[in-house]
């Protein structure tokens, strides 16, 4: 390929993914101030004088703090335990603390309500432990939310700090410590600052997360509004413009927040400093200390496995037969012969299926697109094809939902907006675009990390470009694609924000079809939805760490 | 007219020259070394010929066909990289396999063709074996065995021999020499190792700054080193400030000695000039009023012979050949030149 024709393609890719990403966001922007007559700021001025949404908006933010707080108070202390203190069990229960991250967010919502719902296990021992008229709590409300989200979200200060931890040089702590430095001065002025860009980076993760957070609020949340809770009620109520003013002001919050975050901690500084030894492993002092610690790490351990196992076990209690027992009475597979069995239940997993499936393979093969002209290219747009296929992450997906809703949903070749809403292609294209910065980011690092001169040792060989592709490029790549698409695939799979609102009755995905089935009350059959979508994350996730433990 | 024709090639990165008007040469069978130092374009150049960059001016003529446009794969020139870019997912077999199946070879010739190579390079039987098992050496063999399998009218090797421990390195180079002579294949080599070119190379083409300083064989550029830089790049040599006499002599202080004029042009009598002097091109003599006189300051013992490092009142410094028991250190001596080894040029350039 001739430099000026690799230029070319990739001012293409440029164009593609101006259409898939920035284009629908353009439009929210412009939409919010577009009357029927002409430019006006009415709906804005509308916007800001309502005080739901300046509430919205701060619930919103501080939440999104909260979570931020919250997560890390629980993920760093983790972090210290599993990496710096030996102890029984350690290995297991290091593993085992990280499976909150195998729930998707609804998955995880549900199981929350099932444990410690009105009606869930806890509440009702509690009901039935002291005689109780009523459920003793309701699951609702800020509390609720801010429980799902450091549940959820403590893991990724918990993985990022563990793993900085590990690369801390044993030499440094020895040269510390033979500095005179004690305890408090080596975490103070040696192990805080070497761990600041994996805090740093799963606050932002954290709180990012947060902000975009919509099953949480919108399970629990009632009549405490967030702003995509907001977003979507609005819409509901069929005052369009107003939820595109504010879909812009979420989208602004976002992308302020990421600014915020780059600025305050540009480019992780001490990240690659050198690796050294493995620091040694402080034993808990007497044999009374570690078995404490070990008792300690385990109740922890079961405590957050809770909410897998009521998922679990709720999906083998048949329709119906749970009423007001503390326990269920009976337990059978039913719910999950009913998946397969009847044709309507069994839709939902193929549409979620077919529509990962197409979403991830096109974003896979963007990526890959993205990779070749980007690394080996190294065409003159790389920089913006970079930024673009990583918009979409900090973007929240109710933003992208209806950014999408408004580009097809009018049909205008002219200005590119083609009617898409209403059929099967609007759902696969909204998880394509959320996959971008999934695939893009790990397919990049692949071929950053392919020798280019396995390439060429293939051209000098009289291999043609797919032979090459075929041969070299792919086998090489394998595990950064496998890593991407596979993470990409199960994200849609369990997507739940851009399907609630985007969704047909015949594409109706998994995540909906889990909605409505606690909508009528079938508790059994929507835990059997989560138990699959969980198991789905699962094996990502035992491939991924798979993959990181290779050298 | 010659097998391998490089005429003019230049190549820029950015405002950056990487190669500067390139001209060279190669009979069918020859090996050139292309040999400089770091940065002088030797990688640029190799990648130029592989069709990997392509020249800004100049051309590439391989046999009479003009191959300066053509792609990498229509070249079929063999490329031994420097971390010899061995296919990780692949075993010894199918990296060696690779360039004859993109030539449509297949079956039992495939086979015998891939055991051919391997048995070149002393490892038959290691077909099936991942390549990340295998030594430095043999990954180096492997690279070399798959470059030769498909039958390369020109092979291309960047520093063969640099990610090699010395012990092996030596004898690397000497099989790696032996084999491409047994071939009788035209061949590059890139290196910044002197040893590796006079070893390698039939003829020697020594670039700075991505311009041909000399081409020639070992000995020429030693003996008859063009310029300053050849002189003082190969072999070793101690540079003092001199006054140019004629084109067979030269004033070092108050001293006359003979020397070789290396050019460019006529000597301009009275000038000022370098004086290049290989450690044996002087001798090492009692102190007397006739000869230039310095202290010792420094032996080097590698044997046979002793490098002496000698340091004259004025502050020139020469490092001088000689019997291990010649001198002892703080000793004053008399520096003589003996007549061949002492290569003069002019002080500007
Ligand atoms: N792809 C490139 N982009 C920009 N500059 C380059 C590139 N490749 C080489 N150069 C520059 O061109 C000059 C020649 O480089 P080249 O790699 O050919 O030198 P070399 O003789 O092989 O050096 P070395 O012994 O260090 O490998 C150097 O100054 C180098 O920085
Ligand atoms: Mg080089």
């Amino acid at each position: 390929m001739t430099k000026r024709r690799a230029g070319w393609l990739g001012w293409l890719l440029v164009a593609v993914l101006v259409w898939l990403v920035a284009y629908p966001l353009a439009l929210v922007l412009v939409e919010g101030v577009r009357g029927s007559a002409g430019w006006t700021l009415d709906e804005v001025r509308r916007f800001a004088g309502r005080s739901t949404e300046w509430q919205a908006l701060w619930a919103t933010l501080w939440l999104s703090t909260a979570s931020v707080v919250l997560a890390g108070a629980i993920g760093v202390p983790l972090a210290f335990l599993f990496e710096r203190v030996d102890f029984p069990g350690r290995k297991l229960l290091g593993t085992l603390v990280a499976l909150p991250a195998v729930l998707p967010p609804l998955v995880g919502v549900v199981a929350f309500l099932f444990l410690y719902g009105e009606t869930g296990f806890i509440g009702r021992f509690v009901q039935y432990l002291f005689g109780l008229e009523n459920p003793p709590w309701r699951l609702a409300g800020p509390g609720a939310i801010l429980l799902v989200h450091a549940y959820s979200m403590y893991v990724y200060f918990y993985l990022f700090c563990r793993a900085a931890l590990s690369r801390l040089d044993g030499a440094m702590l020895e040269a510390a410590s033979a500095l005179g430095a004690g305890r408090w001065r080596t975490l103070v002025h040696v192990i805080l600052p070497h761990l600041r860009p994996a805090i740093a980076g799963a606050a932002l993760l954290t709180f990012m997360t947060s902000l975009a957070s919509f099953s949480a609020p919108y399970i629990f949340g009632g009549g405490y509004r967030v702003m995509t809770t907001q977003i979507v009620f609005t819409r509901l109520n069929g005052d369009d413009r107003l939820a595109m003013v504010e879909t812009a002001a979420l989208m602004l919050l976002a992308l302020a927040a990421m600014a915020l975050f780059r600025r305050a901690d540009p480019g992780g500084s001490l990240a690659g400093v050198g690796k050294g030894t493995a620091p040694s492993l402080a034993r808990a002092g007497s044999a009374r200390a570690r078995a404490g610690i070990a008792a300690a790490s385990w109740l922890l351990a079961v405590i957050l496995l809770l909410p897998h196992l009521t998922l679990l076990l709720v999906s083998f209690v048949p329709v119906g037969t749970w009423t007001t027992e503390p326990w269920p009475p009976e337990f059978s597979p039913g719910n999950y012969a009913a998946l397969f069995a009847e044709p309507e239940r069994f839709r939902p997993l193929v549409n979620s299926l077919w529509m990962a499936s197409v979403a991830t393979a096109a974003a896979v093969g963007i990526a890959l697109a993205a990779g070749s002209l980007v690394v080996r290219r190294r065409v003159s747009a790389r920089r913006l094809i970079e930024g673009l296929l990583g918009l979409p992450w900090a973007v929240p997906g109710t933003v992208f939902a209806i950014a999408l809703a408004a580009l097809f949903s009018v049909y205008s070749p002219l200005t590119l907006r083609t009617v898409l809403v209403g059929t099967v292609w609007i759902l696969p294209l909204a998880y394509l675009i959320r996959n971008l910065p999934i695939t893009g980011r790990s397919v990049l690092a692949g071929f950053r990390q392919l020798d280019p001169a396995l390439e060429e040792a293939a051209a000098s060989l009289g291999a043609g470009r797919m032979r090459t592709l075929r041969r070299i490029v792919l086998p090489g790549l394998a595990p950064a694609l496998v890593a991407g698409a596979t993470l990409a695939f199960v994200t849609s799979l369990g997507d739940f924000v851009t399907s609630i609102m985007l969704y047909t009755y015949d594409t109706r995905p998994i995540s909906l079809e889990i909605l409505g089935s606690l909508r009528q009350g079938d508790m059994g059959v929507a835990a059997a939805y989560g138990v699959l979508l969980m198991i789905a994350s699962a094996m990502v996730f035992a491939l991924g760490s798979r993959g990181e433990a290779r050298p | 007219m010659a097998f391998l024709e490089l005429s003019g090639l230049t190549k820029n990165f950015q405002s950056q020259r990487a190669v500067d008007g390139l001209s060279l040469s190669l009979e069918r069978g020859e090996v050139l070394a292309l040999l400089g130092p770091s940065g002088s374009g030797k990688t640029t150049t190799l990648r130029l010929l592989a069709g990997f960059e392509s020249p800004d001016a100049g051309t590439v003529v391989l046999d009479g066909r003009d191959m300066t446009a053509l792609a990498p794969v229509a070249r079929r020139f063999g490329m031994v990289f420097q971390h010899y870019a061995l296919f990780p997912h692949l075993d010894v077999g199918a990296n060696v396999a690779f360039g004859l199946e993109s030539r449509g070879v297949k079956g039992a010739e495939l086979a015998r063709r891939v055991d051919e190579a391997l048995t070149l390079v002393d490892l038959a039987g290691f077909e099936r074996r991942p390549v990340a098992n295998l030594s430095g050496g043999q990954q180096q063999r492997v690279a070399l065995a798959r470059a030769l399998a498909p039958e390369p009218s020109v092979l291309l090797l960047d520093e063969p021999l640099s990610n090699l421990d010395p012990a092996l390195r030596e004898r690397t180079r000497r099989e790696l020499r032996a084999l491409v002579h047994r071939l009788g294949i035209t061949a590059v080599v890139v290196t910044h190792e002197q040893e590796d070119a006079f070893d390698l190379g039939d003829r020697i083409a020594l670039l700075r700054q991505g311009r041909l300083e000399q081409l020639g064989t070992a000995d020429e550029l030693y003996a008859t080193p063009a310029t300053a830089f050849v002189a003082a790049f190969i072999g070793r040599a101690s540079e003092v400030p001199a006054t140019i006499l004629s084109d067979r002599e030269a004033r070092v202080e108050s001293f006359t000695w003979p020397i070789r004029w290396g050019g460019p042009g006529a000597p301009v009598s009275g000038a000022p000039g370098r004086l290049l002097a290989r450690p044996e091109g002087l001798r090492l003599a009692d102190a007397a009023p006739s000869r230039l006189a310095g202290t010792v300051t420094g032996r080097r013992f590698t044997g046979a012979v002793a490098y002496f490092s000698v340091e004259t009142a004025s502050g020139l410094s020469f490092e001088i050949a000689g019997n291990p028991a010649a001198a002892r250190e703080g000793e004053t001596v008399g520096i003589e030149a003996s007549g061949a080894g002492l290569h003069l040029y002019p002080a500007a350039g």
